[in-house]
Parts: C-alpha cells; structure tokens; sequence
C-alpha cells in the first residue's frame, strides 16, 4: 500500500462538488482512476476541473469545500495499490 | 464641495475602486477602502484614508457580504457608499440596506434598480416610454399555431428562446413557418431537459447585431446623455474592446437613440449615472432596447474621453444632493476614444487566467493616453476575482487616429509577470475589418476561430 497526494493545478477557490445542491465528486472511501474528476477550482470566475493523477481509494480530503488553494497543495492522499 | 456627506466608503475592488477613490478626493473627500484578506495590500487600500477588513477572499463572503459592508461603513464614520461596479452595485437589497443604516447610497433608488433589473418590467417600462424593444411573442408561446400566428406578426428569421435560458444558451432559429413548425417541440423538448422547464417564447432575430449603449446621468428629476458608446466586440458575451462613439450610427439615428434613452431613464426618475443597452440591426438600421445596467460601467472613461465630463466625479455630485448642471445642448462629442481591457488571461491558451505577481510594469503615456489600473510593480493579482487588471484608454480627433494612438500605446504598455490580452488588442488594431469598423456581436468570436484553428 502505497500514499499518493494528488497536488491542485491552480490558485482559487476549490469545490467538491458540481453544483453547491449537487453530490461530491468522489466521496472518503471512494475508489478513482487516473483521470477521474475529483472537484474544481475557480480561478478569476473561471472553472477548471482537477482529476486524480492516480488511481487508488480515497483516504481524506485535505481541503474543505470552497477552500482557497495555492498551486501544488495537496488536495486529498489517495492509497493506491 | 458643500454637500450632504464628507467620507464615502468604496463597496468594491481593484481599478474601480481606485478610479472612485480619485475622484471623491478631487471632491475634497475622505474615502473608506473596504478588502477580503486577498487585498490587503491593493491600490486601494494604500491609497484611502481609512481602511476596513470585510471578511475571506471569496467574494460571497466579503465584497457581497451586505452585513460586513454596512457594519464597515459604520464603524468607520462613512455617511456615503459608492457599489462601483459589478458585486453588490445592482443589488436593490443593499442599496435599501444603505439607507436604511442611515447611509447615502452613490446611485439610482432601490425601487428604479428594481424596476430596471428585471427584464420584463424594464421591457414594459421601455414600451411605455416609446421605446422600441426586440419584437417577440407576447409572453410563453404553447403550440405550434400560437408561435405561427406570433412570428407572423414579428416577422422571420425568429428565435425561439427557452425562458429559463440565457447565456445565449436553450436559443433556436427558425427561417420560416415550416421550420418553426418543425423546432417548436424540439426547442420545448430541450428547455425541459435542460433547464428543468419547457416554456418557450419567440423573439426576432437580428442577423448582424451591435451591442450600443447610451450613457445617462440623472438627478432623479432632469436626465441628459452622454451620448454612445460601441460595444460589439465581445467575448463568451463579455466585452473586450469598446469605442465611442459608434463608428456606424447616422447624426439622425444617433439622436432617436440617445432621446430614446433620456425618455426611459426620465420615465423612471432615475438618479445618478447609468447605462441602457440596445441591439442594433446593421441591416434595417432599427434599434431595440434590452436592458438598463443601474451603475457606473466598466467602459465609462471612453464616454469621458469624448465628452469630458467626470462621470464617477458627477455621480458623487447627485449624490451630494446637487441637481445636474450639465445641460444637453452643453454634452458635444469630440473626436473618438478606444478602450482595451487588458485582462490577466492568455489569448494563446484559450484565454486562461493568469493571476500572480506582477515583478515589473511599465505604464504608456503621451498624448490622449489613459491608463485606469490597480497594479503596481510587486503587486500580486488575486486568483479570487475578475480577471480585469487594467484599462488602457485612448483619445484623438478621429478613430484613424484613435486606432493609431492606441497600437503605439499598446507597444508601450509592459506587464511582467503574468500572461495578458495586450497582444490580442495588438492583432485587433491590424485587423482590415476592426479598421473600417465591419463588425457585430459574433465577429470576434469567428475572429479568434480563424486565428488560432483549435
């Protein structure tokens, strides 16, 4: 078992979800692949997506829902295989 | 300036923050620059009198926190509140808050930004004035007869537009009978899938259409124009570049379309500075009005280019309780004015935004040259908010010479650091069509298409 931090691309604000009634992306104790949109960043009003650069089981978030982020701050840690 | 208030808090950020804090001093007044924790080091805050913190870098939290902004205003010893533009500055909630904190509120009451912000009042309000909107059907059209017996009234090519759309988006064209026949349940069909409701209802289509807006100022009694400014070139419906004044009006359309203005913001009582859109069909030469924005606008230095007068400088006036002391047969136009929005994005990578510190900067200057901008050398531009970092404005005595005046000052201009749309507006001065002004609302678009083939 092996930690994976997956890193955030951008400065801004960091959602977990789509849309503020919608579901989280991906939940603790859900399982990604490689490119699965694990939540979003706004940036200057603009939105990009953030997708796991790994797969594995996701072990905790590390930054709340509308959370402001710096580029390469670690998100969530992933256990991967 | 003898007046009702003598320190006024700025309920906004960035450029226009400054660009009010410049002109309540040229009045001899004291200003309150409001930040989130993003902007404690902003223009604005170092240039302010007194400064008050307001809350978290998201704006939902901060600049459009109504509670935090009039406990500020308060605690601070401000009598007048100035909403610049976009966050709270079209909110009739806040501007109802402000006075009832006992505050002046710099803009139109809270009932004519009511009035104004909803689109089928202001729809009404517009046709009881006289004056012309887009034809369209009278409310939700149900059937296939129903919207045929309204677009013949209207006319074809017609939209058929989802209510709960916008954006551009749940949008159909239909170029006659048939094909309106045809798209009536598929355009039902996709406003239920896509917005949750299927009403639909039927507007014209204008096939080459500007975006030109005329400038008012009003006292709440007497109301004048600044006649208009051209605002066609736009961007997933934002503006990039504006001129005034429009390079395709006549003398006699020019001036239907700025009395048409007067006449609807004088029907409304409107007070301060203010601003109403209207579609214009580059094929019939007709306008429509579609919407009032109750505030100062983005682009307002291009109107003050070309009329001299201090918009932001003369709603404080009204605000002040002074009536107008512009009179129209006083408002002339001289000469054309350009303004660029120079944007932290970058126009080589679909227009990603590039917020971070600007290590040097380098402003132009000269002749007929303005630069309205926060930045600073050091300053580190917020991922938070707009992507606005400056506006470089122009003026000479024809647009040839605006065009030109404009490409030396965009040569000059040296933002190091982060990406920006200066070499954007660089392509755009060379361009034949920005040149002999053969553009409408989709043209940039297609523009930046042929440019960059994705």
């Amino acid at each position: 078992m092996a930690r994976h931090e997956v890193l955030c691309p951008l400065p801004g604000t960091f959602y977990r979800k789509p849309a503020p009634d919608a579901e989280p992306f991906v939940k603790e104790g859900d399982t990604v692949k490689a490119g699965d949109t694990i939540g979003l960043v706004e940036v200057m009003k603009q939105f990009a997506e953030v997708q796991a650069d790994a797969a594995g089981k996701v072990m905790r978030f590390l930054v709340d829902n509308e959370g402001t982020v710096e580029p390469g701050q670690p998100l969530l840690t992933l256990e991967t295989a | 300036m003898v007046g009702r208030f003598k320190r006024l808090l700025v309920a906004n950020r960035g450029e226009i923050a400054v660009r009010i804090i410049r002109a309540a001093r040229e009045l001899g007044l004291e200003t309150v620059a409001v930040h989130s924790d993003a902007d404690r080091d902003s223009l604005a805050v170092r240039m302010a009198d007194v400064v008050v913190h307001i809350g978290p870098p998201q704006a939902a939290k901060s600049y459009l926190n109504i509670d935090a902004l009039i406990k500020a205003a308060l605690d601070s010893g401000a009598q007048a509140v100035h909403p610049g533009y976009g966050f709270l500055s079209e909110n009739a909630k806040f501007a109802e808050a402000v006075e009832r904190a006992g505050l002046i509120f710099v803009g139109p009451t809270p009932e004519a930004i009511r009035s104004m912000g909803n689109k089928s009042l202001a729809r009404a309000t517009a046709a009881n004035a006289g004056v012309p909107t887009v034809p369209g059907s009278d409310g939700i059209v149900e059937s296939v007869e129903e919207a045929a017996a309204a677009a013949a009234r209207i006319g074809y090519p017609i939209m058929i537009k989802a209510s709960a759309g916008g954006g551009g988006r749940g949008i159909r064209v239909a170029g006659d009978a048939e094909a309106l026949g045809k798209q009536m349940s598929m355009a039902q069909t996709e406003a239920q899938s896509a917005f949750g409701d299927k009403s639909v209802y039927l507007e014209r289509f204008i096939r080459r259409a500007r975006h030109i807006e005329v400038q008012v100022l009003g006292d709440g009694r007497d109301v004048v124009h600044c006649f208009e400014r051209e605002c066609s070139l736009q961007r997933r419906r934002q503006k990039i570049l504006e001129e005034a004044p429009s390079p395709t009006l006549s003398p006699a359309t020019r001036e239907r379309l700025c009395d048409s203005a007067v006449r609807l913001a004088k029907s409304v009582g409107y007070r301060g500075a203010g601003t109403l859109e209207y579609l214009y069909d580059d094929d019939t030469g007709e306008f429509f009005f579609i919407e009032m924005n109750t505030r100062i606008q983005v682009e307002h230095p291009i109107t003050e280019m070309v009329t001299g007068i201090d918009l932001v400088r003369e709603m404080i006036r009204v605000a002040q309780g002074h009536p107008l002391r512009l009179k129209q047969s006083e408002i002339a136009i001289r000469g054309a004015a350009i303004e660029c929005r120079i944007n932290a994005e970058d126009p080589d990578k679909n227009f990603l935004p590039s917020p971070g510190r600007v290590s040097e900067i380098v402003l132009p200057g000269g002749p007929g040259v303005r630069m309205d901008t926060m930045l600073y050398p050091g300053y580190t531009i917020p991922p938070y908010y707009d992507s606005l970092i400056g506006k470089l404005i122009v003026h000479a005595e024809d647009r040839p010479a605006a065009i030109a005046r404009m490409r030396r000052a965009l040569r000059e201009l040296h933002v190091e650091g982060v990406k920006t749309t200066r070499s954007l507006h660089l392509a755009l001065m060379d361009e034949p069509r920005f040149q002999t002004a053969q553009f409408d609302t989709n043209f940039l678009e297609g523009w930046l298409a042929a440019a960059r083939p994705s």
